[in-house]
């Protein structure tokens, strides 16, 4: 990330000075930063909701019969949780709420998971393959109908908005899984 | 068809609030004490994640009114033309691994060039769909755990990235040939 977050900067800098854009270049900091902030303190209001929910949940015993559910599928991919773990209910929910497409509720409950996974990560500054794993699977999408983008093709008037459904489906099972293959693949020659 | 699609993604998250209070009254649970305990635990979180998440807006906001955008895709739609593949289509591919709404501006511009039923917006938003905000996704997530060694998950997500927007874009041409 050191190396990418630089390399944008560099880039945008040499770029501004070359196009006379060094005005827009400082507006842009600021503007960022500002917009930062912003999706932050909303960030701030829907963790809060999730985690909430999250934790009734753990009170009423939810997540154990959450966690007995789904624990066969999610431990054939996660080999590092334990039974019981929290971990396991944690990811069933963003994986649930991804593929629903709820957006920033899926980051919010991806945070929790990540958070349950660090504590069975032996290394607090690395990261396990567990959390590579998470989160390949997060970065590769999982939402079965994209519901923004149909809204926005029908919105401009397309005659058929839902004709990108299929096509889609087929694209994100494959990305998905080529994405968690070359994981694995990794692993095998970078130990 | 697409009203009723609607009528029950709607309905998902109103109906999973009702069913775990309901769960929660009828297991003896006193849900709000344990919504407020848990909701607690969202500024500590966010202030360990908001740094990063201002540090990636910033190098977005910055890479895009600088030009270097705008430059990095007509270099690499040189190349890409080649393939056949339009330059639009590579600013969305550039944009959507940084960021959501960014991406969706982006999107949206094209509908208003191209109109709807066009196979550059169609490929478009192929990849808006089968792709995820990469970078954003990775510093949220190993910010909020505080994870400095990320190994080789960085090279994992963008080999994959790439893979996905060449398999976006020939699955495009597969659906959308006669539009």
């Amino acid at each position: 990330m050191n190396y990418i977050w630089a390399g944008l900067m560099i880039l945008s800098v040499i770029f501004a000075v070359i196009n006379g854009k060094t005005a827009e270049f400082t507006k842009a900091i600021f503007d960022g930063a500002k917009s930062g902030v912003e999706i932050s303190l909303m960030l701030a209001g829907i963790i809060a909701v999730w985690l909430g929910m999250t934790q009734i949940i753990e009170d009423s015993g939810m997540r154990e019969k959450i966690s007995n559910f789904f624990r066969p599928v999610i431990s054939k991919l996660f080999k590092g949780i334990p039974e019981g773990h929290n971990a396991t209910s944690s990811i069933t929910l963003n994986i649930l709420s991804n593929m629903l497409g709820t957006g920033n509720a899926a980051t919010a409950l991806g945070i929790k998971a990540m958070n349950d996974l660090q504590t069975l990560n032996p290394s607090k500054e690395t990261i396990s393959f567990d959390q590579m794993l998470f989160v390949v699977i997060n970065t590769s999408s999982i939402q079965l109908v994209p519901f923004t983008i149909i809204g926005l093709l029908s919105q401009f008037g397309s005659k058929n908005p839902t004709i990108v459904i299929v096509p889609i489906l087929i694209a994100t099972v494959l990305t998905t899984t080529i994405a968690i293959t070359n994981l694995f693949l990794f692993r095998r020659f970078f130990k | 068809m697409m009203e009723a699609v609607k009528y029950i993604s709607a309905l998902i998250i109103p109906v999973f609030f009702l069913f775990v209070l309901v769960y929660g009254l009828a297991r003896r649970v006193k849900v709000y004490d344990s919504f407020i305990l848990g909701a607690k635990e969202s500024l500590p979180t966010i202030f360990k994640i908001f740094p990063y998440i201002v540090g990636i807006f910033i190098a977005i906001k910055c890479f895009q009114a600088s030009g270097a955008l705008d430059a990095v895709k007509n270099m690499l739609s040189g190349a890409f033309a080649l393939a056949g593949v339009p330059a639009e289509v590579i600013s969305i591919a550039l944009i959507k691994p940084l960021s959501g709404s960014a991406s969706t501006a982006v999107f949206t511009d094209m509908l208003k060039t191209f109109g709807p039923d066009n196979i550059t917006v169609l490929t478009a938003a192929i990849i808006m769909g089968s792709t995820e905000t990469t970078f954003y996704v990775i510093s949220v997530y190993l910010g909020s755990v505080g994870i400095k060694n990320s190994r080789y998950l960085v090279a994992v997500c963008l080999i994959s990235d790439v893979i996905g927007i060449v398999l976006a874009v020939t699955i495009a041409r597969r659906f959308f040939f006669n539009v």
